[in-house]
């Protein structure tokens, strides 16, 4: 006697084959749908751009002429912005993930931090650009600074460093910690000297995206009140400036087609900029992944 | 030999002139150090508390500058008047509604772009494709999150607009259609990489038994994963929403500067985040009704986006299943 009727079986997993196939050609290209956006955009920007890109595009001031438009002020008011945001948000970020790590008992204070940090995270950007002008330009009064910009995306990326932080800080071996502590280290003399030098790649690859997070962040900046046409660079964290993004935004909105590809060729900029932050992310993830 | 080679000669040397025990005492009697070693914990938990503060400085600023505005605003004519006119030389109106409806524009068709491709795409990834396939894909797929969104916000108007345009020339310069397909666009690596966080937890054995039941792998994602990760698939989509909520580049750019209160998709609109860029583009003076205006928008746009973060929690808590 034959319990499977071959005919049967036949007959009944065509159909869900043929539903079966073609619901995988519809996940696939999807999945393409998606990556095609991705290439249509870049083309779009580097076709535009490309032609506008020369030396002294990277020299020259903005100017209300798109031929003699350049990206000067705003690429070196990003840096300076970096330099701000850098130290601050990563003390601030990796001295959270070390306290929550390292330190915190389980409470309700503890339970509390963590929430706030994850609700933190989903605040838009935009609305760190009110606090930042409440209290950084107009209650501390720094103005529309470089070190009101900084503070302002500072805390913007902070919820992302502590996050990346606690997980580089949280896959150092246990056996590392007991090792130091049994040659009679104290808990601070472990963390500089053991857990910190073995979470470095991770809390720097994580802090590297943040930042480049930060550096194409404009809203933030917009509500700040960061001016866009500046003809002079800033001599220190208190001087006004400009930034990649607030340029780009600037020649964006300008109605003359012109600055269309000013605009691009602002973007291949920024572009450029972030691709090597990344790279040297991926290159640090690389370079130390699985020491343990 | 030479001294070289045997490193344990120095320090036998440097024990017998002073014990364990001596350098022991010795170092726990540095003052300093246990001074370090009692105020490290309390310094890291200040440091931890800026997070905290950063919070409450948000709720308080927007609090405070809110009712500022509402004692110059009737908080009924904001909350339920149709008309958005602040910068009106006759009688300003300050009805939030437009504004919303701007909002929930873009929105919506962000997400009627965003949920069918991520989905899918986290499908693909968990279910169809090789490991080898994925470890290509994941990180591309996640190269969209990390463009900045000025970058998107040019795109839609210098690309997207101009190809809707020549498809249907009804869609004016500035409308609710381009920027929110490329809010969609930019939201589809959130929703697929946090299903696909929650699709592939779901364990193997499950998915094997019903592959050796005989089903297609399409009724394994459709029957098995997508059920079993459906928390997870909700709360990215959940978190999506806030995102795209609180976009403001691409709609700024994009989108207009219209407030409108009517279902029209094709013309131009303004969302709450627009607005608050608009304003402050232009220099509303410090201390005028417009000035503080901003915050009782980005105060509203603060609440719509915690409820949609608390409502991702809870579901992803909630109704998790549990292996």
């Amino acid at each position: 006697m034959r319990y499977i009727e071959h005919d049967t079986v036949v007959r009944r997993m065509n159909g869900r084959m043929v539903v079966n196939t073609i619901f995988k050609s519809l996940f696939l290209l999807a999945t393409l749908a998606a990556l095609m956006a991705l290439v249509i955009l870049m083309y779009q920007i580097v076709t535009q751009g490309i032609s506008h890109l020369s030396f002294s595009f990277l020299t020259n001031f903005a100017s209300r002429f798109p031929d003699q438009a350049g990206i000067k002020a705003a690429l070196i008011g990003s840096i300076w912005l970096m330099a701000v945001v850098a130290p601050t948000s990563i003390i601030l970020g990796v001295g959270s993930a070390l306290y929550l790590e390292e330190y915190a008992k389980q409470n309700r204070i503890t339970t509390f931090i963590r929430m706030n940090i994850s609700n933190l995270a989903g605040v838009p950007s935009i609305v760190f650009g009110l606090l930042g002008l409440t209290i950084f330009v107009r209650a501390l009064a720094l103005g529309n600074s470089i070190l009101a910009a900084g503070f302002t995306m500072s805390l913007l990326i902070l919820p992302v460093i502590i996050v990346a932080s606690q997980e580089a800080i949280r896959s150092v071996p246990g056996e590392l910690r007991d090792a130091s502590y049994g040659m009679g280290a104290t808990k601070w003399q472990t963390i500089t000297k053991i857990i910190l030098p073995a979470a470095i790649p991770g809390i720097l690859t994580g802090s590297i995206l943040a930042l480049s997070r930060a550096i194409g962040e404009t809203a933030p900046l917009i509500v700040i009140g960061v001016p866009v046409i500046i003809q002079f660079l800033p001599a220190g964290v208190m001087d006004t400036f400009t930034a990649l993004p607030m340029q780009i935004y600037d020649w964006s909105s300008r109605p003359q087609p012109e600055f269309q590809q000013v605009a691009a060729a602002g973007i291949i900029v920024l572009m450029v900029v972030l691709l090597l932050m990344n790279s040297v992310a991926v290159i640090i993830r690389n370079k130390f992944e699985k020491r343990y | 030999m030479s001294s070289h080679c045997s490193p344990f000669g120095v320090e036998r040397g440097f024990i017998m002139r002073q014990s364990v025990q001596e350098m022991i005492a010795q170092s726990k009697g540095k003052k300093n150090k246990q001074f370090v070693e009692k105020m490290i914990p309390v310094i890291l938990f200040l440091i931890a508390s800026v997070s905290v503060l950063t919070t409450i400085g948000i709720m308080l600023t927007l609090i405070f500058e809110t009712i500022t505005f509402f004692t110059r605003v009737s908080i009924t004519d904001f909350l339920f008047g149709t008309t958005w006119l602040p910068f009106s030389n006759k009688e300003a109106q300050y009805g939030i509604l437009p504004l919303i409806v701007g909002t929930l524009k873009v929105t919506l068709i962000a997400i009627l772009v965003a949920v069918p491709i991520g989905i899918s795409a986290a499908i693909y990834l968990s279910d169809y494709a090789s490991e080898n396939v994925r470890r290509v894909l994941k990180p591309l797929l996640e190269v969209l999150a990390g463009i900045p969104t000025i970058v998107y916000g040019f795109f839609a108007l210098t690309f997207v607009t101009p190809l809707l345009q020549s498809a249907f020339p009804d869609i004016k310069i500035f409308n609710a259609i381009s920027p929110g397909i490329v809010v969609g666009i930019m939201i589809i690596p959130m929703i697929a990489s946090l299903s696909e966080d929650a699709m592939s937890s779901v364990p193997k054995s499950i998915r094997e038994g019903a592959l050796a039941m005989g089903s297609t792998k399409f009724e394994v994602a459709w029957k098995i994963t997508v059920p079993a990760a459906l928390s997870g698939i909700v709360a990215s989509v959940v978190l999506a929403i806030s995102r795209a909520i609180g976009e403001t580049m691409i709609v700024s750019l994009a989108a207009g500067s219209t407030p409108k209160f009517d279902g029209d998709f094709t013309g131009s609109i303004q969302t709450m985040t627009a607005y608050i860029v608009q304003v402050s583009k232009g220099d509303a003076g410090y201390g005028t009704t417009i000035y503080y205006s901003i915050y009782a928008v980005g105060f509203t746009l603060f609440i719509f986006t915690m409820i949609m973060n608390i409502v991702a929690n809870y579901v992803s808590k909630r109704f998790r299943e549990e292996y």
